[in-house]
């Protein structure tokens, strides 16, 4: 019926003329702006689409990005890390999690570290990969160490589904999963609390978009209307990035402030049904997760539903998993990136003490987050 | 960890649930036990961690296309335009 090609999305999203169209669109718009507009891109994926095609020098100089939470990665804090650690450390655990995890610093060291000491820690591409390894290793503990956004959390969810429907014995979870509207409105109402102009630090947000494939553009709802600040749910390519900051420009200029998608080929207004029905069969909220450089948050975080007692890491070796609270490092003000009051070449160890080989903080550990971002494509500064 | 590459699926095993899809000729499997919509061998997927999340709706995608397509064509003639009014406020024409 189609003749949609696989070439055609890249290269559409991706062309180089339509970046320029809406460039001229935008700065002809910016000319009618009454003030400077700061743009909130709370995933690392847009920031990464950002730095990587260089789109803050194609813009007006009264519009300007500041960098949101980012990565999962980058939010997790030493303790979350330090039970990852500890339970790596035990004889009979295969400790399994995703991505970039395995290199962030707890206070002991990382996962890697761990895994060099003898711990038998694996990355996996997709929690399905929990199934063979239990499978292959019966003996054997297996921990999945779940992390991510709302992204993520049905698969965990439908790994969970697996193991009970097909009565897998050895796969337990130890869940880090947190949710973006709290984390975004924790951006907003601090602001008493941090400098006076902090609330002027975020005049619209970019929505993550793989979030609101699962929960829908929905969730946004709120921050147009209780908070005025327009939210544009935004795809990954630099297309999709400039039109959704043309959208954004738009509303101000015509005094509106709603919540559009620009990313319809894939978000919808309700998202994904199953996605979410398996989430709650499972998961409900905690009061409180801690979230590195933002410090405790409400709701912001899930755990397994009690009835689950049985498959939750947490419950089963709470007696060896640590419960101190940690202090991020003195220099590192990943805190103050992550709440968009800074930018990463402020911090004064920025490509010094802390780069990629020698991460300080997990904003440099995550290969999407922002002083990683800053490092990689620095030169486009 | 997010890639927004979309897939084209490329065979689909019913008894497990698993796709096997196309991305920039890397040939992945993923389940397809989180997708809401029915997904047939040509449609085009969002892969994320191991499963299918989502159909990309290829009208949204085509529609996309065709605006930019359009924007890029008025701002040319809008060039144009630009281009031979200037020239005809040119002092030195002569
Ligand atoms: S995991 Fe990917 S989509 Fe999710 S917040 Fe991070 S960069 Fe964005
Ligand atoms: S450069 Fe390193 S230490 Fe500084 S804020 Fe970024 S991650 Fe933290």
């Amino acid at each position: 019926m189609s003749d949609l090609q696989l070439k055609d999305l890249y290269d559409g999203f991706r062309d180089p003329d339509t970046i320029k169209a809406f460039k001229k669109i935008i700065d002809e718009d910016a000319k009618k702006l009454e003030h400077p507009i700061n743009i909130m891109e709370v995933c690392g994926g847009h920031t990464h689409t950002i730095m990587k095609y260089g789109i803050p020098q194609l813009l007006p100089d009264n519009i300007n990005f500041v960098h949101g939470p980012g990565c999962p990665v980058c939010i997790m804090p030493k303790e979350r890390i330090d039970h990852a650690y500890v339970l790596s450390m035990q004889e009979d655990v295969i400790l399994v999690t995703l991505g970039d995890m395995i290199k962030v610093p707890g206070s002991n060291g990382s996962l890697q570290d761990a895994r060099s000491k003898g711990a038998d820690v694996r990355f996996v591409y997709s929690p399905l990969d929990c199934l063979k390894i239990a499978n292959e290793n019966k003996d054997k503990k297996i921990v999945f160490f779940a992390i991510g956004f709302e992204t993520t959390t049905p698969m965990t969810a439908a790994l969970m589904d697996t193991v009970i429907k097909q009565d897998i014995k050895n796969i337990y979870f130890h869940i880090n999963h947190v949710t973006v509207p709290e984390v975004m409105r924790e951006l907003i109402d601090s602001r008493d609390e941090h400098v006076d102009s902090y609330n002027h630090q975020i005049d619209a947000f970019l929505g993550p978009s793989h979030v609101s494939v699962i929960s829908g553009s929905k969730i946004y709802e709120e921050f147009p209307r209780d908070y005025k600040k327009p939210v544009v749910v935004a795809g990954f390519e630099p297309v999709d990035v400039m039109q959704s900051i043309s959208m954004i420009v738009k509303q101000f200029i015509e005094n509106r402030c709603e919540l559009e998608i620009e990313y319809k080929r894939l978000v919808s207004y309700d998202g994904n049904k199953k996605a979410q029905d398996l989430i709650n069969i499972y998961f409900e909220k905690i009061s409180l997760f801690k979230w590195r450089g933002l410090g405790n948050i409400k709701d912001s975080g899930l755990k397994l539903r009690d009835e689950y007692a049985k498959y939750d890491a947490e419950v089963i070796y709470k007696d060896i998993l640590p419960i101190a609270q940690i202090e991020d490092h003195k220099l590192c003000i990943c805190g103050d990136i992550l709440r968009g009051m800074a930018s990463p070449p402020e911090c004064t160890i920025f490509g010094t003490a802390c780069k990629p080989s020698t991460p300080i903080g997990s904003c440099m550990v995550s290969s999407e987050g922002a002083c990683a971002a800053y490092y990689k494509y620095g030169n486009l500064l | 960890m997010c890639l927004s590459i979309p897939s084209k699926v490329t065979h689909i095993d019913e008894e497990s649930n698993v796709c096997t899809v196309d991305t920039m000729g890397v040939e992945r499997k993923a389940s397809l036990d989180l997708i809401d919509q029915p997904v047939v061998i040509g449609d085009y997927v969002l892969i994320h961690i191991g499963f299918a999340m989502n159909k990309i709706d290829e009208e949204d995608a085509l529609a996309s296309l065709e605006v930019y397509r359009e924007i890029i064509e008025k701002m040319e003639e809008e060039d144009r335009r630009q281009a031979i009014l200037e020239d005809d406020n040119c002092p030195n024409r002569g």
